[in-house]
């Protein structure tokens, strides 16, 4: 089973379970989605329930908050974090701020899925990791799934919400091999959690980062380095206690972010280990982000941009090193 | 943080019994520590109010790191003492990462006389582990690493790093004697006749006693090994093993035995076997002591080759007190027998003097009147 099934599964499951789930999106019908995740669907729950829309992803998303508002439960996917930005005002101006502005009458328990990162030589419109704009954003849940088992469990768990959750999926994890557990469900959905327990210094990382950073822990283990790897798995509400508890139990902090490192996820945790965990520090907080550039097309100048394996290697040896 | 044994490097502050402004005299028990052994109550050791509480419950600290301060009778401290943590903030011109910075102020390093070892020079939590002489807390285990199937207590850790370390250090002899205690036992039951009940003696202050007497006949026996040298001491704090009924084992202290009587001997035995039964030793029942004792009869063990607790140079044995046949002028007579045994180690007293002390002892024991 690949990442990309599991996902399928769990919508399959929602729409099973629950009669108000439905799922909206460009191509999600006929075409079975932009990254194959809804391949199927259309013909096991009719057109009523796998809704095929214009290439329009404000009016969509509108639609999905007020279908949410109206009792459903909307699934809308949107096929990149890019196009999204359509849908900014719709997110930002709406889903964010209902609950808000009627006074707690009004919860809008959406869920928006969209891909995001490079990796796939989509180039710079479909290819940028814009979780942490969001992650700015007061009123919504910004959560990355980043194994199968969250990446079924959480969408589950997203669908119990009351308030809008966004859901990021990075797209070179689509094909990734693995197994649910067994008798999977929902899993929490605001919690940082261990991938890899270790004593020298902590990587703190999401999404497709979580798998280079534990493989650069596994070379940095022959080295005689001992990293500890958190998964954030939510951006907001970053788990600062989890956080904290690895940075005080190590002293040093390296934050992988695919993102851009100016006013992204990696400044605002950098920020919160400074404000929390300072006396605690044994080293300057260090980051890896992707380069400062709109994603390159050219497959080496995309490598060159995305934080890699032996550059996490690297940073965390450079962390750890005397002298 | 007081030592609380010789081999304790750090403790862990459990809860303070007094809060600033509380008046505070010589022997009052202000705080309660935890150490890998027991958690012991701390006693101040002067007359004064307490002006500032340093250390935190939780807080795990190296033995000597100051907890509390505490302004004399004698008025406010001197200006040049200051009220605040010892050492004054590193100058702005050392370079020290916020922890290093932490650690030394918590130390009581100076964090201007080390030599940092990060990137450029940058003074690290290691530099100043290494400065402090102090040996980190073990690393948390990792969750989901297999646990071994009886996790040790803080207890028997200690136990095993002391015997360990005595077994591989301590080149030990052993001496064995019987001894006759006729006549000590009917001293005793005379002595007991006249005391009411909460008063009684019990053998062990008589053999105590006499322990103490015989010491200051051969003192080699009393006293530390340190530094490649003996140390022998003046006064005897006489160590008392006292194994606990949930297992495990302490060595509380009397302290000062010399000059005790063989009642205040009693009394200041019953105190801390009473104490560190009940998990209440104070610190004064653990500081070093020069010899220990330790006395297995009452579990009908008849002779007790012990193992010297470092950095103590002897151990006295004591087994059960029976019935034995004994020849003496040509006669075969039941006497009640005590085997005696001392270990001794070997760098800091020979043979010799391990079989005058027990010669020692046995004499003592033959005029009970006497101690």
């Amino acid at each position: 089973m690949t990442y990309r099934d599991a996902i399928r599964e769990a919508i399959r499951r929602a729409l099973r379970e629950d009669s108000r789930v439905f799922l909206m999106g460009e191509d999600v019908g006929r075409y079975g989605g932009c990254f194959a995740v809804s391949k199927g669907l259309l013909a096991e729950f009719g057109p009523e329930r796998i809704r095929d829309t214009p290439l329009s992803e404000s009016g969509f998303t509108g639609i999905g908050i007020g279908a949410a508002l109206g009792g459903m439960r909307p699934i809308v996917e949107i096929m990149t974090v890019n196009f999204s930005l359509l849908a900014l005002d719709q997110i930002v101006n709406n889903a964010a701020t209902l609950l808000h502005m009627s006074g707690g009458q009004f919860n809008v328990p959406i869920v928006i899925r969209m891909a995001t990162g490079g990796g796939r030589q989509l180039a710079a419109q479909h290819s940028h990791s814009l979780e942490g704009w969001y992650a700015h954003i007061p009123g919504i849940h910004v959560i990355a799934p980043a194994t199968l088992e969250d990446g079924y469990g959480m969408l589950l768990r997203a669908l119990e919400y009351p308030d809008p959750v966004l859901i990021f999926e990075n797209a070179t994890l689509y094909n990734m091999e693995g197994e649910l557990p067994a008798g999977p469900g929902p899993v929490d959905i605001l919690t940082a959690r261990i991938r890899r327990s270790g004593t020298h210094l902590s990587i703190l990382t999401y999404g497709a980062s979580l798998w280079k950073s534990l493989d650069a822990a596994g070379q940095l283990e022959q080295q005689g380095i001992d990293a500890e790897v958190v998964d954030l798995r939510s951006l907001r509400p970053l788990d600062d206690a989890s956080i904290m508890d690895s940075v005080r139990r190590t002293h040093r902090a390296l934050i992988v972010d695919e993102g851009w490192k100016s006013g992204g996820v990696s400044a605002e945790i950098s920020a919160r280990i400074i404000e929390q965990a300072f006396y605690d520090l044994d080293r300057p907080v260090a980051r890896l982000c992707s380069a400062e550039v709109p994603m390159p097309y050219a497959r080496h100048l995309e490598d060159a941009a995305l934080p890699q394996t032996s550059a996490i290697a690297a940073a965390a040896k450079d962390l750890v090193s005397r002298g | 943080m007081p030592s609380l044994g010789a081999d304790m490097q750090r403790g862990v502050l459990g809860h303070w019994l007094v809060k600033p402004g509380d008046r505070v005299s010589r022997g009052d028990i202000i705080a309660v520590i935890g150490t890998d052994k027991a958690d012991i109550e701390a006693e101040v050791f002067e007359d004064g109010v307490v002006e500032r509480l340093l250390a935190k419950p939780g807080d795990e600290l190296p033995v000597g790191a100051v907890l509390a301060t505490i302004r004399g009778d004698a008025g406010p401290p001197a200006p040049n003492e200051p009220s605040a943590p010892a050492p004054p903030p590193a100058p702005a011109s050392v370079r020290a990462s916020p922890l290093a910075r932490r650690l030394a102020a918590e130390w009581h390093v100076d964090l201007a006389s080390i030599a940092g070892t990060g990137p450029g020079g940058v003074i690290e939590r290691h530099d100043v582990e290494a400065a402090a002489k102090h040996v980190p807390p073990p690393e948390p285990a990792r969750p989901g690493a297999s646990e071994p199937s009886v996790a040790l207590s803080g207890m028997r850790r200690a136990i095993a790093v002391a015997m360990a370390r005595s077994n591989w250090e301590i080149p030990h002899y052993y001496l064995e004697t019987s001894i006759d205690m006729r006549t000590a036992l009917a001293w005793l039951e005379q002595a007991n006749a006249v005391r009411p009940l909460k008063d009684r003696l019990l053998p062990a202050a008589i053999l105590l006693k006499a322990v103490v007497r015989a010491l200051a006949i051969v003192p080699e026996l009393n006293g530390h090994w340190v530094d490649g040298q003996p140390r022998s001491s003046a006064a005897i704090h006489l160590g008392v093993a006292v194994a606990l009924r949930q297992g495990g084992l302490i060595i509380p202290c009397i302290r000062d035995a010399g000059p005790r009587s063989v009642d205040d001997m009693m009394q200041g035995l019953r105190g801390c076997v009473e104490r560190a039964r009940s998990g209440r030793l104070r610190t004064s029942d653990l500081s070093d002591a020069t010899i220990t004792v330790t006395n297995l009869g009452d579990l009908g063990v008849e002779v007790v080759h012990g193992v010297i607790y470092p950095p103590q140079v002897a151990l006295v044995g004591f087994g059960r007190i029976r019935e034995r046949p004994w020849a003496e002028d040509g006669m075969l007579g039941v006497r009640p027998v005590l085997e005696a045994t001392l270990a001794g180690d070997h760098r800091a007293s020979d043979g010799r003097d391990g079989a005058r002390f027990l010669d020692a002892l046995d004499k003592l024991l033959q005029k009970p009147d006497t101690l």
